[in-house]
Protein backbone atom coordinates (compact mmCIF):
# COMPACT_ATOMS: atom_id res chain seq x y z
CA UNK A 1 0.00 0.00 0.00
CA UNK A 2 2.76 2.43 1.08
CA UNK A 3 3.79 1.58 -2.81
CA UNK A 4 1.19 3.65 -3.96
CA UNK A 5 1.71 6.68 -1.37
CA UNK A 6 3.61 8.16 -4.17
CA UNK A 7 1.21 10.45 -6.67
CA UNK A 8 3.28 9.49 -9.29
CA UNK A 9 3.11 6.23 -8.87
CA UNK A 10 -0.41 6.12 -8.28
CA UNK A 11 -1.11 8.14 -11.14
CA UNK A 12 0.77 5.25 -13.34
CA UNK A 13 -1.80 2.47 -12.25
CA UNK A 14 -5.38 4.76 -12.17
CA UNK A 15 -4.77 5.94 -15.83
CA UNK A 16 -5.32 2.72 -17.27
CA UNK A 17 -7.57 1.16 -14.71
CA UNK A 18 -9.92 4.13 -14.92
CA UNK A 19 -10.31 3.34 -18.69
CA UNK A 20 -10.35 0.08 -18.13
CA UNK A 21 -12.87 0.38 -15.07
CA UNK A 22 -15.04 2.68 -17.08
CA UNK A 23 -15.55 -0.08 -20.19
CA UNK A 24 -15.75 -3.40 -18.50
CA UNK A 25 -18.08 -1.86 -16.38
CA UNK A 26 -19.91 -0.18 -19.16
CA UNK A 27 -20.36 -3.04 -21.17
CA UNK A 28 -21.42 -4.96 -18.29
CA UNK A 29 -24.26 -3.07 -17.09
CA UNK A 30 -25.43 -2.58 -20.30
CA UNK A 31 -25.53 -6.47 -20.40
CA UNK A 32 -27.38 -6.98 -16.76
CA UNK A 33 -29.76 -4.10 -18.38
CA UNK A 34 -30.57 -5.26 -21.53
CA UNK A 35 -30.92 -9.13 -19.68
CA UNK A 36 -32.90 -7.48 -16.98
CA UNK A 37 -35.33 -5.57 -18.86
CA UNK A 38 -35.89 -8.14 -22.50
CA UNK A 39 -34.25 -11.80 -21.14
CA UNK A 40 -35.54 -12.40 -17.55
CA UNK A 41 -38.98 -13.61 -17.14
CA UNK A 42 -41.39 -11.97 -14.90
CA UNK A 43 -41.95 -12.62 -11.14
CA UNK A 44 -44.87 -15.08 -10.59
CA UNK A 45 -45.87 -12.95 -7.48
CA UNK A 46 -44.48 -9.41 -8.40
CA UNK A 47 -44.78 -9.21 -12.18
CA UNK A 48 -42.74 -6.77 -14.25
CA UNK A 49 -42.05 -4.67 -10.94
CA UNK A 50 -39.01 -6.88 -10.23
CA UNK A 51 -36.86 -5.75 -13.21
CA UNK A 52 -36.12 -3.18 -10.48
CA UNK A 53 -34.05 -5.67 -8.91
CA UNK A 54 -31.11 -5.23 -10.78
CA UNK A 55 -30.30 -1.62 -10.22
CA UNK A 56 -31.35 -1.40 -6.62
CA UNK A 57 -29.48 -4.26 -5.37
CA UNK A 58 -26.28 -2.77 -6.99
CA UNK A 59 -27.09 0.43 -5.86
CA UNK A 60 -27.52 -0.66 -2.02
CA UNK A 61 -24.80 -2.58 -2.36
CA UNK A 62 -22.52 0.30 -3.28
CA UNK A 63 -23.68 2.88 -1.47
CA UNK A 64 -22.54 0.72 1.94
CA UNK A 65 -19.48 0.02 0.26
CA UNK A 66 -19.16 3.50 -0.86
CA UNK A 67 -19.23 4.26 2.96
CA UNK A 68 -16.87 1.43 4.26
CA UNK A 69 -14.59 3.00 1.63
CA UNK A 70 -14.58 5.90 3.37
CA UNK A 71 -14.27 4.69 6.90
CA UNK A 72 -11.22 2.41 5.82
CA UNK A 73 -9.03 5.15 4.34
CA UNK A 74 -10.00 7.66 7.74
CA UNK A 75 -8.71 4.89 9.69
CA UNK A 76 -5.47 4.49 7.34
CA UNK A 77 -4.96 8.28 7.06
CA UNK A 78 -5.53 8.52 10.73
CA UNK A 79 -2.78 5.70 11.81
CA UNK A 80 -0.47 5.39 9.26
CA UNK A 81 -0.64 9.20 7.06
CA UNK A 82 -0.84 7.67 3.82
CA UNK A 83 -0.89 10.71 1.63
CA UNK A 84 -3.28 9.28 -0.56
CA UNK A 85 -5.77 8.33 2.04
CA UNK A 86 -7.66 11.65 2.76
CA UNK A 87 -8.01 11.56 -1.35
CA UNK A 88 -8.97 8.09 -1.89
CA UNK A 89 -11.81 8.83 1.13
CA UNK A 90 -13.34 12.34 -0.32
CA UNK A 91 -13.32 10.60 -3.82
CA UNK A 92 -15.71 7.65 -2.55
CA UNK A 93 -18.42 10.18 -0.93
CA UNK A 94 -19.99 11.24 -4.32
CA UNK A 95 -20.49 8.03 -6.14
CA UNK A 96 -21.21 6.73 -2.44
CA UNK A 97 -24.02 9.59 -2.49
CA UNK A 98 -25.05 9.29 -5.90
CA UNK A 99 -25.84 5.24 -5.29
CA UNK A 100 -27.75 5.89 -1.82
CA UNK A 101 -29.83 8.25 -4.03
CA UNK A 102 -30.16 5.56 -6.48
CA UNK A 103 -31.02 2.84 -3.95
CA UNK A 104 -33.56 5.50 -2.12
CA UNK A 105 -35.57 6.24 -5.16
CA UNK A 106 -35.81 2.99 -7.55
CA UNK A 107 -36.53 1.11 -3.56
CA UNK A 108 -39.55 3.73 -3.54
CA UNK A 109 -40.51 3.43 -6.67
CA UNK A 110 -40.84 -0.55 -6.45
CA UNK A 111 -42.28 -0.44 -3.21
CA UNK A 112 -45.70 2.06 -4.80
CA UNK A 113 -46.34 -1.39 -6.94
CA UNK A 114 -45.03 -4.29 -4.52
CA UNK A 115 -46.36 -2.43 -0.93
CA UNK A 116 -48.79 0.24 -1.98
CA UNK A 117 -47.07 2.57 -0.99
CA UNK A 118 -44.17 5.22 -1.55
CA UNK A 119 -42.23 5.25 1.38
CA UNK A 120 -42.13 3.40 4.80
CA UNK A 121 -40.36 4.60 8.14
CA UNK A 122 -39.33 1.16 9.04
CA UNK A 123 -35.56 0.08 9.83
CA UNK A 124 -34.03 -0.39 6.29
CA UNK A 125 -35.40 2.44 4.58
CA UNK A 126 -34.45 4.97 7.65
CA UNK A 127 -31.30 3.64 7.77
CA UNK A 128 -30.08 4.04 4.42
CA UNK A 129 -31.88 7.94 4.52
CA UNK A 130 -29.55 8.14 7.58
CA UNK A 131 -26.87 7.31 5.24
CA UNK A 132 -27.51 9.73 2.78
CA UNK A 133 -27.74 12.18 5.73
CA UNK A 134 -24.18 10.98 6.14
CA UNK A 135 -22.70 11.43 3.18
CA UNK A 136 -24.44 14.36 2.88
CA UNK A 137 -22.46 15.59 6.10
CA UNK A 138 -19.17 14.34 5.09
CA UNK A 139 -19.14 16.19 1.85
CA UNK A 140 -19.98 19.24 3.52
CA UNK A 141 -17.28 18.74 6.08
CA UNK A 142 -14.58 18.20 3.89
CA UNK A 143 -15.30 20.85 1.39
CA UNK A 144 -14.48 22.88 4.23
CA UNK A 145 -10.86 21.93 4.60
CA UNK A 146 -8.45 24.22 2.74
CA UNK A 147 -5.91 21.43 1.56
CA UNK A 148 -7.44 19.96 -1.33
CA UNK A 149 -5.57 16.67 -1.49
CA UNK A 150 -6.82 16.15 2.59
CA UNK A 151 -9.12 15.94 4.85
CA UNK A 152 -9.09 16.96 7.94
CA UNK A 153 -8.92 15.13 11.43
CA UNK A 154 -12.51 15.70 12.02
CA UNK A 155 -13.56 14.93 8.89
CA UNK A 156 -11.82 11.68 9.22
CA UNK A 157 -13.00 10.96 12.61
CA UNK A 158 -16.57 11.29 11.14
CA UNK A 159 -15.85 8.94 8.41
CA UNK A 160 -14.97 6.42 10.95
CA UNK A 161 -17.98 6.87 13.04
CA UNK A 162 -20.33 7.03 10.72
CA UNK A 163 -19.42 3.77 9.88
CA UNK A 164 -21.93 2.52 12.38
CA UNK A 165 -24.65 2.97 10.42
CA UNK A 166 -23.62 -0.21 8.24
CA UNK A 167 -23.98 -2.68 10.37
CA UNK A 168 -27.29 -1.42 11.15
CA UNK A 169 -28.58 -0.93 7.39
CA UNK A 170 -27.72 -5.02 6.99
CA UNK A 171 -29.10 -5.75 10.32
CA UNK A 172 -32.46 -3.80 10.12
CA UNK A 173 -34.62 -6.42 7.95
CA UNK A 174 -33.41 -9.13 11.17
CA UNK A 175 -33.67 -7.10 14.12
CA UNK A 176 -36.85 -5.63 13.53
CA UNK A 177 -40.13 -6.13 11.89
CA UNK A 178 -39.95 -4.50 8.28
CA UNK A 179 -41.92 -3.77 5.27
CA UNK A 180 -38.33 -4.50 3.26
CA UNK A 181 -38.08 -8.35 2.71
CA UNK A 182 -34.82 -9.81 4.34
CA UNK A 183 -31.87 -10.58 2.98
CA UNK A 184 -32.63 -12.61 -0.84
CA UNK A 185 -28.54 -13.36 -1.71
CA UNK A 186 -25.82 -14.46 0.73
CA UNK A 187 -22.31 -15.02 -0.20
CA UNK A 188 -23.02 -19.00 -0.54
CA UNK A 189 -26.98 -19.11 -1.76
CA UNK A 190 -29.57 -17.19 -3.29
CA UNK A 191 -33.39 -17.72 -2.78
CA UNK A 192 -34.00 -16.05 -6.44
CA UNK A 193 -34.78 -18.62 -9.01
CA UNK A 194 -31.45 -18.93 -11.45
CA UNK A 195 -33.06 -17.50 -14.44
CA UNK A 196 -34.01 -14.02 -12.69
CA UNK A 197 -30.82 -14.05 -10.75
CA UNK A 198 -28.02 -13.58 -14.09
CA UNK A 199 -28.51 -10.44 -15.13
CA UNK A 200 -27.52 -9.34 -11.15
CA UNK A 201 -24.06 -10.77 -11.43
CA UNK A 202 -23.45 -8.76 -14.01
CA UNK A 203 -25.14 -5.47 -12.81
CA UNK A 204 -23.44 -5.82 -10.17
CA UNK A 205 -20.07 -6.01 -10.80
CA UNK A 206 -20.53 -3.58 -13.71
CA UNK A 207 -21.64 -0.81 -11.37
CA UNK A 208 -19.04 -1.85 -8.95
CA UNK A 209 -16.59 -1.04 -11.84
CA UNK A 210 -17.71 2.29 -12.92
CA UNK A 211 -17.98 2.82 -8.84
CA UNK A 212 -14.30 2.45 -9.33
CA UNK A 213 -13.85 4.22 -12.34
CA UNK A 214 -15.45 7.47 -10.83
CA UNK A 215 -13.50 7.11 -7.35
CA UNK A 216 -9.76 6.78 -9.58
CA UNK A 217 -11.50 10.06 -11.72
CA UNK A 218 -12.23 11.83 -9.06
CA UNK A 219 -8.82 11.38 -7.18
CA UNK A 220 -6.57 11.97 -10.22
CA UNK A 221 -8.80 15.56 -10.23
CA UNK A 222 -8.04 16.29 -6.54
CA UNK A 223 -4.14 15.47 -6.89
CA UNK A 224 -4.03 17.31 -10.39
CA UNK A 225 -6.43 20.73 -7.91
CA UNK A 226 -3.57 20.64 -5.20
CA UNK A 227 -0.46 20.10 -8.08
CA UNK A 228 -2.31 23.44 -9.25
CA UNK A 229 -3.06 25.00 -6.67
CA UNK A 230 0.93 24.42 -5.01
CA UNK A 231 2.55 26.12 -7.66
CA UNK A 232 0.02 29.00 -8.08
CA UNK A 233 0.86 29.54 -3.93
CA UNK A 234 4.61 29.64 -5.15
CA UNK A 235 4.26 32.01 -7.82
CA UNK A 236 3.03 34.26 -5.00
CA UNK A 237 5.27 33.79 -2.45
CA UNK A 238 8.37 34.05 -4.93
CA UNK B 1 -51.43 -2.13 -12.24
CA UNK B 2 -49.61 -1.66 -15.04
CA UNK B 3 -45.62 -2.16 -13.54
CA UNK B 4 -43.80 -0.68 -16.59
CA UNK B 5 -44.08 2.66 -15.73
CA UNK B 6 -42.19 2.11 -12.62
CA UNK B 7 -40.14 -0.12 -14.41
CA UNK B 8 -39.18 2.68 -16.67
CA UNK B 9 -39.07 5.41 -14.48
CA UNK B 10 -36.23 3.35 -12.00
CA UNK B 11 -34.20 2.54 -15.08
CA UNK B 12 -34.21 5.66 -16.42
CA UNK B 13 -33.14 7.46 -12.77
CA UNK B 14 -30.23 5.28 -12.26
CA UNK B 15 -29.03 5.44 -15.66
CA UNK B 16 -29.26 9.69 -15.80
CA UNK B 17 -27.26 9.61 -12.27
CA UNK B 18 -25.00 7.13 -13.00
CA UNK B 19 -24.39 8.91 -16.65
CA UNK B 20 -24.60 12.24 -14.88
CA UNK B 21 -22.03 11.89 -12.15
CA UNK B 22 -19.70 9.79 -14.22
CA UNK B 23 -19.59 12.56 -16.90
CA UNK B 24 -19.15 15.29 -14.62
CA UNK B 25 -16.46 13.25 -12.73
CA UNK B 26 -14.11 12.74 -16.08
CA UNK B 27 -14.74 16.76 -17.16
CA UNK B 28 -13.64 18.10 -13.68
CA UNK B 29 -10.60 15.28 -14.10
CA UNK B 30 -9.57 16.11 -17.84
CA UNK B 31 -9.84 20.09 -16.85
CA UNK B 32 -7.61 19.38 -13.93
CA UNK B 33 -5.16 17.48 -15.42
CA UNK B 34 -5.30 20.04 -18.19
CA UNK B 35 -3.86 22.63 -16.30
CA UNK B 36 -1.49 20.35 -14.90
CA UNK B 37 -0.22 20.07 -18.82
CA UNK B 38 -0.78 23.63 -19.67
CA UNK B 39 1.37 24.63 -16.41
CA UNK B 40 3.97 22.51 -17.51
CA UNK B 41 4.34 24.13 -20.55
CA UNK B 42 4.61 27.86 -18.68
CA UNK B 43 7.75 26.44 -17.52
Amino acid sequence: MHRLANPTRFLKFARPLTILFGIIGTFLVSVGIYGGLFVTPPDYLQGESVRILYIHVPAAMLSTIGWAGIAVASIVQLVWRHPLAGVAARACAVPGAMFTVICLATGSIWGRPTWGTWWEWDGRMTSVLVLLFLYIGYMALASSNEDRASVSRATAIFGIVGAVNIPIIKGSVEWWNTLHQGRSITMTSSKIAPELLWPLGFTMIGFSLLFGAIVLMRMRATLAEAKVEARMRRLVTE
Amino acid sequence: MNHWPFVTAAYVLAIIATLGVTGWSLITMRRAEKAVDDMKGDR
